[in-house]
């Protein structure tokens, strides 16, 4: 992926299995963010291939590569904030509608049947996470951890068959982010997902993780298990610097 | 619950039809005032679709307005009055007259709302203007439609029970959009349009769709103007027109449709309470320029509000903030 | 031929007020990534400050029209509009800093109808002459230079043409060799780093306002020479033309700014020379349409990504 004269990506090859928990790590502006802007459709790479279920996603808009059943949360979380958080999942509930315009507007039993049919999904979403009581107040409200939370929610309103998360773990303290490992391995197990996460602690990626992408100056530089990354020599190379002789 | 909006309309259209009945009671000069709230109402809330619910900012609404006005007027004057078949056939004429209006108004919406799709806030904002202006160019130099001369001769079509029917109807028809499942794109689309895209909202759709259905009601309400003054001028049509709009979305909270549904009332009857203490002897010299010249007002009002209380009366605080 | 160079003449004399107006928008849009709507009035109280001093002004420079007294009347306009400039942002502007650009757009819509309309009652609404500040004449061409000497040139198109090249290069001085210049650069490149580099932004900010009015009351002066019938609402048209300029050469850009001017001068008097002076307006709208769909960071300017 080429941004005017900065090849951001250049040698990234990669894949991820359905109901696998996979990780992307690297030092900071290897191109992590990048992979996920053009996996999701933000940015339109300037070459290669990217495939989701065995048919190219290149050139569509972000909302159709979501309708295919891809969904991602943001590393500077990007909830709706002037909407309660009951309403920002219901607004991930839109691309699932069976009614359109003419249903909001006459209101028939169809279109009633169908609001309490996403209300009761809702709710359900939020039981499971927890975030019922809040429901009503505005997201913006809400403490980080809870936040972070909603996004995922979110994200799963879409009905995705693969969960991309951009550091999730972004601003937790210790306790909330062994929360967040649990909440993940969770997520995945009862949707039936594949999750690709970045993040820079290393704690929760080799925790949770069954394969890890290490990438750095948008090369892949390893792959493998957390046990092999730790001590793959390229890895700590690129994090701690080359060995100098003093 | 299910049946409620719908009830509610229905009621609010006999309430009209009730109340219009009392029409001859009144004086011409309140008359002049109500059809003038009504249609104000019409304007505010089909702008505030566009402007507080979607948050694309739309400066050239009375462009929509002028192409509904000037379509509705050209078809009234041009087949209105060859049925001769009786009251029935002439008010049938006209309702669709106003429709007609409206639907050329939205083909408008679509032609402005395709191109903004790539723009935001400020740019928006500009471009929007510019197409009022270019509407209002085009009637300048439109022969049929009386070009700088202006465009009269409508029947006075227009009363009580239509210009608030309408608004009735525009009003329900925001509401019921905004307040559904379907609607939430277009907050999404307001809050943060890349992840409204990343949630599967189709933010093409929605913005575009905000100005169609936005510059429909204003066309009708265009053409219940013109079929209620009787006659009609581009100069009516222009960025003031249009600012005028603003502020009462603005004033009212943007994205609060009872909000600015209030604040329309309002800024109809300031104009013409200032009128009237302008002829006050007992005023105080000071306050003339402001009496006289209600843009001074209003611009004061508009900064006033900007710098204190930006949401209005009934918005909320929450404007999308952009990074420095 | 002649004809087509007799309008370059006219659209670049033109065009050079574009400019000078065109670098107030741009400067501010760097800075703070606001279009200040209100900037074209501005060009417009130059004017009338100018209407108002100038007899004072001739009179001390020995009475009538003179190269002094002319200089005077700029100076003095330019001075004015600057304050004008810095008291406009300070009360309306710096208040909202922190709020969302929409919240300033709608109050800078306010500041210029208040300006115009308030003109309208202060100044009268009709038409005002300007007084005559140097004596304007067609220059003589040599009939040795041939068909050229066709050519209609006057005084006041070569002294707007002349002070806009001075201003500008004053101008090209100040960002490029002051520190305060290199503060607005470094503002308009990234505002939390040039605050965190010691730039005090609030003066930055105020300084930029005082350069791009002075240059609008310069370009109101200017224009007065030239066209000498001033109205409180001249500002509209003529701010309008330059915001299309500014856009045109890259807003926030500077160099793009004055081409941009230039060249929206020259396609207005090609309009008027080739095409027909009813659509010199909706082309130029048409113009800032067609940038904006095109290419929306103009000729010089680059593109700005959001970061997802």
């Amino acid at each position: 992926m080429q941004f005017g004269g900065l090849r951001c990506i250049s040698d990234f090859s990669f894949s991820v299995e359905d109901g696998q928990l996979v990780g992307l790590i690297g030092p900071n502006g290897a191109g992590k963010t990048t992979v996920f802007n053009l996996i999701t459709g933000v940015y339109r790479p300037t070459a290669g291939k990217i495939a989701f279920a065995g048919k190219s996603v290149i050139g569509h808009r972000p909302y159709r590569i979501t309708a295919r059943g891809i969904a991602r949360t943001f590393q500077n979380i990007r909830l709706f904030s002037s909407l309660s958080v009951f309403d920002n999942v219901r607004a991930a509930c839109n691309m699932h509608l069976r009614h359109g315009i003419s249903h909001a507007l006459l209101r028939g039993t169809g279109f009633d049947r169908e609001e309490r049919e996403i209300d009761s999904r809702i709710v359900e979403l939020l039981e499971i996470f927890g975030l019922t009581a809040e429901r009503d107040s505005s997201c913006r409200a809400l403490p980080y951890g809870d936040q972070r939370r909603l996004e995922i929610v979110r994200a799963l309103a879409t009905r995705p068959k693969l969960l991309l998360l951009d550091e999730p773990a972004a601003g937790m303290n210790p306790t909330e982010k062994i929360e967040l490992m649990k909440l993940i391995r969770f997520t995945q197990e009862k949707f039936g997902l594949a999750v690709l996460l970045v993040e820079h602690d290393m704690k929760v990626v080799m925790g949770i993780c069954q394969r890890i992408a290490v990438l750095d100056y948008g090369k892949k530089i390893a792959e493998g298990t957390a046990d092999e990354i730790q001590h793959d020599s390229k890895v700590i190379a690129a994090y701690l610097g080359k060995q100098t002789h003093a | 619950m299910s049946g409620r909006p719908k009830v509610l309309l229905l009621v609010t259209l006999v309430a009209c039809a009730v109340l219009s009945s009392f029409s001859g009671k009144i004086s011409p000069y309140y008359y002049d005032v109500i059809i003038g709230i009504g249609i104000n109402i019409i304007l505010a809330a089909s702008l505030n679709l566009i402007n507080g619910y979607t948050g694309q900012f739309s400066l050239g609404h009375a462009g929509f307005m002028a192409v509904g006005a000037y379509s509705s007027a050209w078809l009234s004057l041009t087949f209105g009055y060859s049925f001769g078949l009786g009251t029935f056939a002439t008010t049938s004429t006209y309702f669709l007259a106003l429709v007609a209006g409206g639907l050329m108004a939205a083909l408008a919406g679509l032609a402005v709302g395709i191109p903004s799709l790539r723009l935001r806030g400020d740019y928006l904002a500009i471009v929007t203007l510019g197409f009022n202006e270019i509407i209002k160019g085009i009637i300048q130099n439109a022969e049929p439609l009386g070009a700088q001369r202006g465009l009269g001769g409508m029947v006075q079509h227009t009363n009580f029970f239509w210009t608030f029917a309408f608004a009735a109807l525009t009003v329900y028809v925001v509401l019921s959009l905004v307040h559904s499942t379907y609607g939430s794109g277009f907050l999404a689309v307001r809050d943060d349009e890349i992840a409204a895209e990343a949630m599967g909202i189709n933010t093409t759709k929605y913005k575009v769709l905000a100005f169609v259905v936005g510059a429909f009601f204003a066309g009708v309400a265009g053409g219940l103007y013109a079929h209620f003054k009787q006659f009609i001028h581009p100069e009516g049509f222009n960025f003031l027109r249009s600012f005028d709009i603003v502020v009462m979305v603005i004033l009212g909270g943007m994205g609060s449709t009872a909000g600015v549904c209030l604040a329309a009332v309002l800024l109809t009857i300031l104009p013409e309470w200032l009128r009237m203490v302008d002829d006050y002897p007992w005023l105080p010299e000071w306050l003339r320029p402001i009496t006289e010249n209600r843009m001074i007002l209003y611009s004061l009002l508009l900064i006033i509000l900007m710098l204190t209380r930006p949401q209005g009366l009934f918005g909320t605080e929450n404007f999308r903030r952009r990074p420095a | 031929m002649i004809e087509f160079l007799q309008q370059l003449v006219n659209g670049l004399a033109q065009g050079s007020i574009y400019a000078l107006i065109a670098l107030g928008y741009t400067m501010v849009y760097g800075v703070l990534r606001f279009i200040n709507f209100a900037h074209g009035d501005v060009y417009m109280l130059g004017a009338f400050t100018g209407l108002y001093a100038a007899p004072r002004l001739l009179q001390a420079f020995g009475g009538g029209p003179s190269p002094t007294g002319a200089t005077a009347v700029l100076v003095v306009a330019m001075l004015i509009c600057a304050i004008i400039g810095i008291l406009i942002e300070r009360l309306c502007y710096r208040p909202l800093r922190e709020r969302p650009r929409l919240t300033v757009l709608i109050t800078a819509i306010g500041v210029s109808l208040f300006i115009e309309n308030a003109g309208q009652y202060a100044f009268g609404a009709e038409p005002k002459s300007f007084p005559e500040i140097i004596s304007d004449r067609a220059v003589e061409i040599p009939e040795s230079l041939g068909a050229l000497s066709t050519l209609t040139i006057t005084i006041g198109q070569l002294i707007v043409i002349g002070v806009t090249l001075v201003l500008l290069i004053g101008l090209r001085t100040i960002v490029l060799h002051t520190r305060l210049g290199m503060a607005m650069r470094a503002l308009s490149f990234n505002p939390l780093a040039a605050s965190l580099m010691g730039v005090n932004a609030d003066v930055v900010i105020s300084f930029t306002f005082a350069l791009g009015s002075a240059l609008a009351g310069a370009a109101g002066i200017l224009t007065s020479i030239q066209q000498p019938s001033i109205d409180p609402l001249m500002g509209v048209n003529a701010g309008l033309k330059a915001f299309v300029a500014a856009v045109l050469g890259g807003i926030g850009n500077i160099p793009g700014a004055a081409l941009g001017g230039v060249l929206i001068g020259f396609l207005e008097a090609l309009v008027v020379g080739y095409i027909n002076p009813t659509y010199r307006d909706a082309i130029v709208f048409a113009v800032l349409i067609l940038i904006l769909l095109l290419k929306p960071s103009g000729l010089l300017g680059k593109a700005e990504r959001e970061k997802v």
